[in-house]
């Protein structure tokens, strides 16, 4: 909990910051608009954090959205697809690509960043092969209202995006800090070998993990889609998965795996559409986009190592503190520190 | 050393610890885990400082802040995790830190000094591999001799060996014992750390015991043995130590049985065995011998190329550890903080982990029903722990063995592979080891016991199947257990 308490800080500090520097921040519109963003980050995100709890990495989620980007407008105006069987295909594609991706991972033993990595090149190709590298978009077509709204309207004001995301984190929520398959991610996360002599399917934990954030690169892939309305293959969801990889990190995970809440990943993808958000109303050059995010990244998890070992080292002075005064018998639970590794000493 | 005080939070690791080594001398140090041994070499390693006490090499005060002050001082610590660089040649390793360079400004690395020198280092230490070998492709115990080479080419006056034999086979064992005499002849002081208290036997000049950060006494030469070596650590009497063996199987001598069973390291060869209900089979031999390997088969961590299993009667296939699980067929593995346990987790989450649908409604944990059976294995097993949501990484080995242990018995063990089960574990808990696993047997529970400690395998067993090369060379009966009957067979002799 230590861990989102700092990083929420920093995204209320910047909150407050921008707001009395320029109060536009809080207009409505814009927080609305920001909600939509953060929805849509957020979505994938989370699957990019699941993926990245097992010790593993996602790069090809942004080509993967341009591919179901490019295939939902193909199917709708093209093809003819019925709505509802369009989308099940993009959830079927992306989650079928996935699955492929865990399967190379675990029963062929290659190394995720390689596979997702092929991946990223090799969808952001395919999709600009199928549609000759032409922009594929809805316009104005007809008979999809219900999932425009579904995909992008607002209830009660609240952007759909924003609910979509709070109804998944829930789920997600519940299924990583609760679940049976929440703790057997984390044991395979922290030590696989372990995991699999806890008699734990180490490899089919790590292979459902890659398949529900293809699941949820596809909600967030036909959100964007819906949203910006036309998909050029070549720029569509361009290093998207490096948003979701930074707000992951920034919320608390960690790339060697086993660690991660699905709160942490929330605040870091959160922070991370407001530094956009506060590029644009400051005035600061929008080229300088990146830069700005680049920057208040390091800086978060500077202060945020810097945090920890100050804590750390509060916490050993303290209980040299006690120990000075209390000279009794050694506490057999902490006796063991000669060893060091736990080992015999 | 004088002096030497050191505290860390909640314990005081080292009370005005005192420690004397003459020139050319062996001083062994031993004591049980967190007696504090490893701390004060640690301190003498420059690893860590001391709140008090002084230093003198030589009979000059010296101050040791870091490794490289140590090793300036003439101090190498040869740790008991290996720390060479396995992906570099030995006269890398032997040269690291201080590569000598060409001549010229381009300095760079003067590979031909390096392999010509390392070589000629190797040849005094009697090894017979060349300083161009990569060192991932030497054995353990070669790679042990890498890192002594190191220390002497450093210049080393005293040698600290922490553990040096832990991962040695016997023969290897000797080969450094004769080498630790040789270094001592050359004029080079020894401080070793063991718990093999036959080694310690051999190659010290003088003993020193430490107890709870205390100095408890110092063996001299004609003083040196065993029982009173153990006296002083421990405090009690070596007959206290193995649980008096009574035969518990009561069930049908063939309650388990492998029959025809091939792993990958021994393809060649295939192992058949029984176990029968209740009793424990030592499963005994040299380091490499296919043990762990059949260990691992068994429980279907490696696949076995062919195995036919029978468990109380019925013919059993097993594809993973999960099956195995699903059989009753539990490991506690060898190295527990990497198979063993996730020691990130807490006790009861570890305790939890293999049985975890047990505890959950629709998929989720109950976590209340997992503490409450993490807190009943902790009384159960008497594992020393503030409570059961504590990390597992903060408790001592003993502890942390009873975890694993803990795992496995939350569920209805029918067969216990234990390898290794007391590797790194002080005496203390040892104990309650072998009473825990005693128990079991009496239970009703097959229990197959890896070990490669002659005292413990010959100890705990009803029975002794002894392994070389992948081969079962022999199976020894109760009236037929002696050290040399096991020894003849692990080397290969014939039954």
């Amino acid at each position: 909990m230590k861990k989102e308490l700092g990083i929420l800080i920093l995204l209320v500090v910047l909150c407050v910051i921008v707001s009395i520097i320029n109060p536009n921040f809080l207009q409505p519109i814009n927080l609305q608009n920001l909600a939509r963003q953060i929805g849509a980050f957020g979505i994938f995100s989370i699957g990019l954090g699941l993926v990245i709890i097992t010790g593993g990495i996602d790069l090809s989620v942004g080509s993967m959205m341009a591919l179901l980007g490019v295939l939902l407008s193909m199917m709708l105006t093209q093809w003819g697809v019925n709505p509802l069987l369009a989308i099940a295909g993009c959830a079927a594609v992306a989650m079928g690509l996935s699955l492929l991706h865990g399967v190379l991972i675990t029963r062929m033993n290659m190394q995720p960043f390689i596979v997702t990595l092929c991946g990223l090149l090799f969808y952001r190709g395919l999709a600009r092969f199928i549609t000759n590298d032409e922009t594929k978009g809805f316009g104005s077509f007809g008979g999809l209202g219900s999932l425009r709204f579904v995909a992008n309207g607002n209830l009660f004001g609240v952007p759909m995006p924003f609910i979509l995301l709070i109804v998944i984190s829930l789920i997600t929520w519940v299924l990583l800090h609760w679940s049976v398959y929440g703790r057997y991610l984390f044991a395979t996360g922290r030590n696989a070998e372990a995991a699999r002599y806890a008699g734990i399917n180490t490899r089919r934990v790590i292979t459902v993990a890659y398949v529900i954030s293809g699941a949820l690169t596809a909600v967030s892939g036909i959100i964007f889609a819906f949203y910006t309305n036309s998909v050029s293959p070549a720029n569509h969801g361009n290093a998207y998965e490096l948003y979701g990889i930074a707000a992951a990190v920034l919320g608390g995970c960690s790339l060697r795996g086993g660690e991660g809440s699905v709160v942490g990943i929330l605040i870091g993808a959160a922070l991370l559409q407001v530094l956009r958000n506060l590029v644009n109303l400051l005035g600061i050059p929008s080229s300088l986009d990146f830069a700005v995010m680049g920057a208040v990244i390091l800086i978060g998890v500077m202060a945020d190592q810097f945090l920890t070992e100050r804590r750390n080292r509060r916490r050993v002075l303290v209980m040299r503190e006690l120990a000075r005064a209390d000279l009794g018998p050694a506490n057999p639970i902490v006796a063991d520190h000669s060893g060091g590794t736990g080992q015999a000493s | 050393m004088k002096g030497i005080g050191k505290r860390f939070p909640g314990v005081v690791a080292l009370d005005n610890v005192n420690l004397e080594v003459y020139r050319a001398e062996v001083v062994a140090l031993i004591g049980e885990n967190g007696a504090g041994k490893s701390t004060l070499m640690k301190i003498l390693g420059g690893v860590i400082e001391p709140d008090s006490g002084s230093l003198s090499v030589a009979g000059n005060e010296v101050k040791i802040r870091s490794p490289r002050e140590a090793s300036e001082s003439g101090i190498e610590f040869i740790h008991q995790e290996l720390s060479v660089l396995d992906n570099m040649d030995v006269g890398a390793n032997i040269f690291l830190r201080r590569e000598p360079t060409t001549a010229g400004w381009l300095k760079l690395v003067d590979r031909k000094r390096i392999y010509a020198e390392a070589d000629a280092l190797l040849q005094r230490l009697g090894l017979n591999f060349s300083s161009r070998t990569i060192v991932a492709k030497l054995s353990i115990a070669q790679q042990q001799l890498v890192e002594i080479a190191r220390s002497i080419n450093a210049g080393a006056r005293i040698i600290i060996m922490d553990e040096p034999s832990s991962s040695l086979t016997l023969t290897e064992t000797q080969r450094l014992l004769e080498i630790v005499g040789d270094l001592k002849a050359q004029g080079v002081s020894i401080i070793y750390i063991s718990h093999r208290l036959d080694e310690v036997e051999k190659i010290a000049d003088r003993v020193v015991v430490l107890r709870d950060g205390r100095n408890v006494g110092t063996l001299e030469p004609r003083e040196i043995a065993r029982e009173r070596m153990v006296r002083m650590m421990v405090g009690r009497d070596l007959k206290d130590f193995f649980v008096a063996a009574e035969r518990t199987c009561n069930g049908e001598s063939d309650w388990f049985t492998v029959r025809n069973l091939r792993t990958r390291r021994y393809p060649q060869h295939s192992v058949s065995f029984s176990v029968a209900q209740g009793e424990i089979m030592g499963l005994a031999g040299l380091v490499g011998a296919g043990r762990s390997e059949v260990a691992q088969a068994i429980f279907g961590v490696e696949q076995a190329l062919e195995s036919d299993m029978i468990l109380g009667g019925k013919q059993i296939s097993i594809g993973s550890p999960g099956s195995a699980i699903a059989q009753g067929i539990y490991l506690v593995p060898e190295d527990r903080r990497s198979s063993g346990l996730v020691v990130d987790f807490s006790v009861s989450e570890n305790i939890s982990l293999p049985g975890l649908k047990r505890y959950a409604t629709i998929g989720l944990v109950n976590s209340g029903k997992e503490n409450a059976k993490g807190e009943e294995m902790c009384r159960a097993l008497n594992i020393g722990t503030p409570s059961v949501t504590t990390r597992v990484a903060n408790l001592s080995g003993g502890n942390q063995q009873k975890v694993v242990l803990a795992k496995w018995l939350a569920l209805s063990p029918r067969v216990l592979i234990f390898d290794e089960p007391t590797r790194g574990i002080d005496v203390g808990a040892k104990a309650e080891i072998y009473a825990l696993m005693r128990k079991l047997a009496a239970q009703g529970v097959s229990i197959i016991a890896i070990s490669s400690e002659m005292e413990e395998v010959l100890g705990i067993s009803d029975r002794i199947t002894v392994m070389h090369e992948g081969k079962i060379t022999g199976i020894l009966e109760r009236p037929q257990f002696s050290e040399e009957a096991v020894m003849h067979l692990a080397t290969g002799g014939r039954a």
